[in-house]
């Protein structure tokens, strides 16, 4: 290093090695760095590992059946995911169903709409609904939306649709307020900052020149949207909703607190049902160690896991050219 | 806007005269479509801003109620014997910090990997990913996880498994934020601390780190903030402890796992403490938000 202190700055040293390579102290930290990126990849492995080889006596007691058996009986120790599968499937769709115009409206709203001092506050109080922890939102759902579900929205909707063939039967049963649709409600409010916040993002990448054009040639705001904005975001936008959707599959507290918790499909959209995560959270407590129950629950959180990965993966997938150029 | 100059009425000629009515009313049909969805799309953001402000306004209005000194001073009692949440909070606040303790570090490095080493790399491009699935993987998987690694093997619920669940929690929002503050750096920065003699791991350390730890801190705030209302992986590994306990090796008490045993019982005071359980942890949670947020503005 002394030769470069006397070589001047302008002559090229085109022969010395890269500084740093050989030393000892660059080798130690680019290998704690590198370590710790393999350490990321083993993480993933070992969750996977880990719940598969807990849920392996369940796997093993009732095979694939075990992912279409719709009992769960503690006492004859018999176990199916077919319900809770369901559960967690329906109310996860149900919620993004809700929760994408809404999201799509609050995005379109503070990128086109919304004068520009009000973006950035309105913006950060979207966000913030993203930071309340999922048990707060349990406890909102249970002492205040179902209260408002069963005295006045689901009487009302059971009245109007009375007689109806098909939409008598989706809403059908008795107004407890409680059930998949409740539980559906609450997580789109949980996933609506995750799937608005990347709609406006990728919004704000699409560039102001193919915009202005289209407002040139006369198009409305709504005309840009839909014919410049959507389409040249149209994949980063699926990827925000898959995010959401990842989201809301592994939801557990707020769900535990409004689902109404029944081990049976209900055909009713206000029928009480269970979701992967809040039946893991609601019988782990009764589950001993070593018992085929807790065996069940763990391949339970396995087959989450996949589908988890899979939606967060396509979603990553989907959103990478946009976000991480 | 199409609609403005057409309408000559006086045209002789009816062709003309139909033309120009047919694109008057197309105009107004088109600027009737924007206005609709306009209204639709701010009545969206006015009931994402309602659930907001009925989240905010029901736990000040149950949580205040209960609000007194021996919330903070008393630990959990059976019910009827009004007690506090002194165990809870204490609980609460040394797993998240053990856990960011944890989970902090190997997020920096992680983070450091992606950005510094790992450019355009096969292996960089497959932990971001796993980084990225990481951090919405559903947290409730990851306390199973610490269950069937440490809890089960070790024979029993401790603090110390409640913390490790969280530091796994932790690293993916550091990782994140980290690599995205290491890559506003500019290259011209590194570059002068490289032309001087410094060594890589020196310029990041005492260059980029420097340059970039407003943001690294606003990170590793909001893994706190996500870490600090975490119930899930807590019910399985930490399990709550409704005496007083600083042992990390026997199960300890944590402030949202007592929110959720006490806002589902059927006694009135539990209730009533949830509610003002509920009120702190979410203050304190959107209070580390908002501070998180504030620093990183003034940065960037």
């Amino acid at each position: 290093m002394s030769q470069a202190v006397i070589t001047p700055a302008i002559a090229p040293a085109p022969s010395r090695p890269r500084p740093g390579t050989s030393r000892l102290g660059d080798r130690v930290f680019a290998g704690m760095a590198g370590g710790a990126g393999i350490f990321v990849l083993v993480l993933l492995g070992a969750i996977i590992v880990m719940l598969f080889i807990g849920g392996l006596p369940a796997f093993r007691a009732f095979g694939p059946g075990f992912l279409v058996s719709t009992d769960w009986d503690p006492v004859r120790q018999v176990f199916g995911a077919a319900v809770p599968i369901y559960g967690t499937v329906v109310t996860s769709l149900l919620a993004l169903i809700l929760a994408v115009p809404l999201a799509f409206g609050i995005a379109y709203t503070l990128t086109e709409l919304a004068p520009m001092w009000l973006r950035r506050p309105v913006g950060t109080a979207v966000e913030l609904l993203a930071a309340i922890p999922s048990i707060i939102y349990g406890m909102w759902g249970f002492f205040v939306i179902v209260p408002i579900m069963s005295q006045h929205l689901q009487p009302a909707v059971i009245d109007t649709f009375d007689g109806i063939p098909v939409l008598q039967d989706l809403f059908a049963g008795p107004p407890f307020g409680t059930g998949l649709l409740t539980a559906a409600l609450i997580l789109a409010v949980m996933v609506i900052p995750f799937i608005a916040a990347t709609m406006r993002d990728v919004f704000l990448t699409v560039p102001a020149v193919y915009k202005e054009s289209a407002y040139g040639v006369g198009c409305t705001t709504w005309e840009v949207m839909r014919s410049i904005v959507l389409p040249y975001t149209r994949t980063s936008v699926v990827g925000g909703v898959m995010l959401g959707l990842g989201r809301a599959l592994g939801e557990t507290m707020a769900v535990t607190f409004v689902i109404g918790n029944s081990d049976r499909i209900a055909t009713s959209l206000f029928g009480p049902g269970n979701t992967i995560s809040s039946l893991v959270a609601l019988e782990f407590p009764e589950s001993p160690a070593g018992s085929l129950k807790l065996a069940s629950l763990l391949a339970l959180g396995f087959i989450l896991f996949v589908i988890a990965f899979i939606v967060l993966a396509i979603s990553r997938l989907l959103l990478r050219p946009r976000l991480h150029a | 806007m199409s609609d403005m100059p057409m309408a000559t009425a006086g045209t002789p000629r009816p062709a003309h005269d139909r033309d120009a009515n047919v694109a008057v009313r197309l105009g107004r049909r088109r600027r009737r479509i924007d206005r609709v969805l306009a209204g639709f799309c701010w009545l969206a953001m006015l009931i994402a801003l309602a659930a907001l402000a009925s989240i905010l306004v029901t736990l000040v209005w149950n949580g205040l109620g209960g609000m007194r000194l021996s919330v903070l001073t008393e630990v959990t009692k059976p019910p009827g014997s009004h007690g506090g949440l002194l165990n809870a909070i204490v609980g609460s606040l040394m797993q998240s910090a053990i856990g960011t303790l944890i989970g902090t570090p190997i997020g920096l490095l992680v983070g450091t990997y992606l950005s510094e080493y790992a450019a355009g790399s096969a292996l960089g491009n497959a932990v971001r990913f796993v980084s990225d699935v990481l951090l919405s993987a559903p947290s409730i998987l990851i306390g199973l996880f610490i269950y069937v690694l440490v809890v089960e093997p070790s024979g029993g619920f401790s603090g110390i498994a409640g913390c490790l669940a969280l530091a796994v929690l932790v690293i993916p929002i550091v990782v994140r934020t980290t690599e995205d503050m290491l890559r506003l750096i500019p290259t011209s920065l590194r570059e002068a601390a490289m032309a001087l003699g410094a060594p890589k791991w020196k310029t990041i350390v005492f260059v980029c780190y420097r340059a970039a730890r407003d943001g690294i801190v606003t990170g590793i705030l909001l893994a706190i903030a996500r870490v600090a209302g975490e119930t899930a992986p807590l019910l399985f590994t930490s399990l709550g402890n409704l005496n007083w306990s600083l042992d990390l090796t026997k199960p300890m008490s944590s402030l949202p796992v007592t929110i959720y045993q006490y806002a589902g019982s059927a006694f009135e005071d539990w209730v009533q403490l949830a509610w003002v359980g509920a009120l702190l942890i979410t203050a304190g949670v959107l209070a580390l938000n908002i501070l998180a947020r504030s620093a990183l503005r003034r940065r960037t």
